[in-house]
């Protein structure tokens, strides 16, 4: 028999259900996957004990016939999610001690619906970084990694390598600016980022609320859609989360794109794209084609200006949400002779190197003087990008591109490390989606000449979901990527 | 804008940072190239452009105002670094 841990949520729930496997058996096949890959360092705590005894409890829901919607799926939570009695770290110093008392509403969902929860997962320090490398317990390796060890992408690098090395069956993790595509795209693994609003943010560690939401990192397209209405729905706890429906996402697998608008965007193909990304590329939309789709070429004139802008909205939002780690309320505290020394010691000994540079970038543009000049200006911008995609949409249905311009890199980059401005271009496909509140799914495409996977990204519009899973149904059967 | 080092130092007490002497330089430099970066907005026309300050398009939404969670206190001070008497213990503030 093949290794369980090789299956897809629905296949495993079908195996369940028919009583071929039992949820004890496949708790055990995952952890012991876990225990054999430790040296990905996608874990930062673990449950396992935890999770074998709830494996118990669902193996009792199966005889009694009680089983619900993902009973006994063991999965991998991003430490970015508040998790009651469990360690809560947002993989920071300032909380490395930080046990909350309640869950967060989507990880409490994934629980209401029989999901066992393996650990937490490693991720950029308070998910600030595209490549896994600000965690106060160091990066993520690949699992696709050959001689030198390669980022996983961030900030869910955690997420998306202990997908990709079937270490869970599926992860939560969250994007403000790309963090779930571009760690999928780099692992090989399929993540959507749903439409601001469908996830609550409750109990989520804030980093820039007006960008921040959830969504799962999983093998495929299908268990995105099973696990997306799991973790999604109104929250009163939440005033952004949205009231609207939830459908059925699976049950836009299957159904024929015949006629469907897919735009490419002209700015997504600068001179300088990465040939072989840029044929890929061709290729999703050839496949897209082949189904029925027609191809259209759109415009997204202000795309330059999305990097500028969100590189002051979201270090804006983060020093104001990081203003609470005061050393008095929970977490670390570093003394000092009275109060603001004690505030001073214990953000400085606390916050890693990137954190402090975007608390001091967000405190500047937010300060007397130059908040209009900055802060509001790039709120402006924001608004144009957002017509852009009302615009496009007018054309289009769906917009194809690529997730990331480059293909995953070594861990400690210099070219990375020497300018953080280099870092943060590799967001450029992805933090538009943000600005604009937009659903977008990353989906491997391929392997590069260095076998290394790309990823492709689908974006649709607001609360259209839908759309996405059906297009990214077709890309998936056409790519027929092969999973680690 | 370029930024000077009084500012770099008058920036981090607002945000209550530590930047070390000797890291004041590339802290400086670090801040003016994403500032000079950032500042490529200027490029856009947003002359009559409201600021978007969320996506969301629903209205937000009103509840009665009742307690719907409370004496959670012993929770609240679980993870307190220093607790007292039920309280959260701060150095001296009022002399």
């Amino acid at each position: 028999m093949s290794d369980l841990t090789d299956l897809t949520i629905a296949e495993s729930l079908s195996k369940l259900k028919s009583r071929e496997i039992s949820p004890v058996e496949l708790t055990q096949a995952y952890v012991q996957k876990l225990n054999d890959n430790h040296k990905y360092n996608a874990f930062v705590t673990l449950t396992a004990e935890k999770a074998l005894s709830d494996a118990e409890e669902a193996e009792k829901r199966y005889a009694n016939n009680t089983n619900r919607l993902l009973e006994g799926i063991p999965l991998g939570i991003k430490d970015l999610f508040c998790t009651k009695g469990i360690k809560t770290t947002a993989c920071s110093h300032i909380l490395d001690n930080f046990i909350p008392q309640y869950e967060s509403t989507v990880t409490q969902n994934l629980l209401d619906d029989g999901a066992l929860f393996l650990g937490k997962l490693n991720m950029d320090e308070f998910a600030m970084g595209g490549s896994n490398e600000t965690s106060y317990f160091g990066p993520v390796v690949n699992p696709w990694s050959k001689n030198t060890p390669l980022v996983a992408g961030g900030s869910s690098g955690g997420s998306a390598a202990a997908v990709a090395a079937k270490m869970c069956a599926a992860a939560t993790a969250t994007d403000t600016g790309g963090s779930i595509r571009e760690p999928s795209a780099f692992c090989g693994v399929t993540g959507i980022k749903p439409t601001y609003g469908r996830c609550s943010r409750y109990g989520i560690v804030a980093f820039a609320s007006s960008l921040d939401q959830a969504g799962p990192i999983c093998k495929d397209v299908r268990d995105c859609a099973l696990l997306l209405n799991s973790m999604a729905g109104y929250d009163p706890k939440d005033s952004t989360s949205s009231k609207r429906e939830i459908p059925d996402f699976s049950l836009s697998l299957g159904k024929d794109i015949k006629g469907l608008k897919v735009g490419i965007p002209a700015e997504y193909r600068p001179d300088g794209l990465n040939p072989e990304i840029a044929s890929y590329w061709d290729k999703a939309a050839q496949i897209l084609k082949d189904c029925g789709a027609e191809i259209i070429n759109i415009n997204l004139p202000h795309t330059k200006y999305a990097l500028p802008a969100y590189y002051v909205i979201a270090p804006a939002e983060a020093s104001s949400n990081l203003a609470r780690y005061d050393g008095v309320r929970y977490g670390l505290r570093v003394d000092g002779n009275g109060l603001d020394e004690q505030y001073i010691n214990t953000r400085t000994e606390g916050f890693g190197a990137e954190v402090k540079r975007r608390i001091l970038i967000g405190t500047y543009v937010l300060s007397a003087g130059y908040y209009d000049a900055y802060y509001l200006k790039a709120q402006k911008v924001r608004r144009l990008i957002k017509n852009d995609f009302d615009n496009a949409f007018q054309k289009c249905d769906i917009i194809l591109t690529p997730t990331s311009p480059i293909e995953p890199f070594a861990i400690g980059d210099t070219k990375m490390l020497e300018n953080p401005i280099n870092m943060y271009l590799n967001d450029v496909f992805t933090v538009s989606v943000n600005l604009a509140g937009l659903p977008a799914m990353s989906l491997p495409i391929g392997l590069s000449q260095n076998s290394l996977p790309l990823g492709m990204q689908l974006i649709g519009r607001a609360f259209d979901e839908d759309t996405i899973f059906k297009a990214a149904y077709h890309l998936e059967r056409g790519a027929n990527f092969v999973r680690m | 804008m370029a930024v000077d080092n009084e500012t770099v130092r008058r920036i981090a007490f607002l945000a209550r940072l530590k930047v070390e002497q000797e890291k004041l330089e590339d802290t400086q430099s670090e801040f003016n190239k994403i500032l000079n970066w950032v500042e490529e907005l200027g490029e856009v026309n947003t002359n009559n452009v409201e600021p978007l300050v969320s996506v969301n398009d629903e209205a937000l939404s009103l509840r009665q105002d009742e307690i719907t969670a409370g004496h959670i206190s012993e929770e609240i001070l679980k993870n307190a670094p220093a607790q007292e008497f039920g309280y959260f213990v701060v150095p001296k503030v009022v002399e």
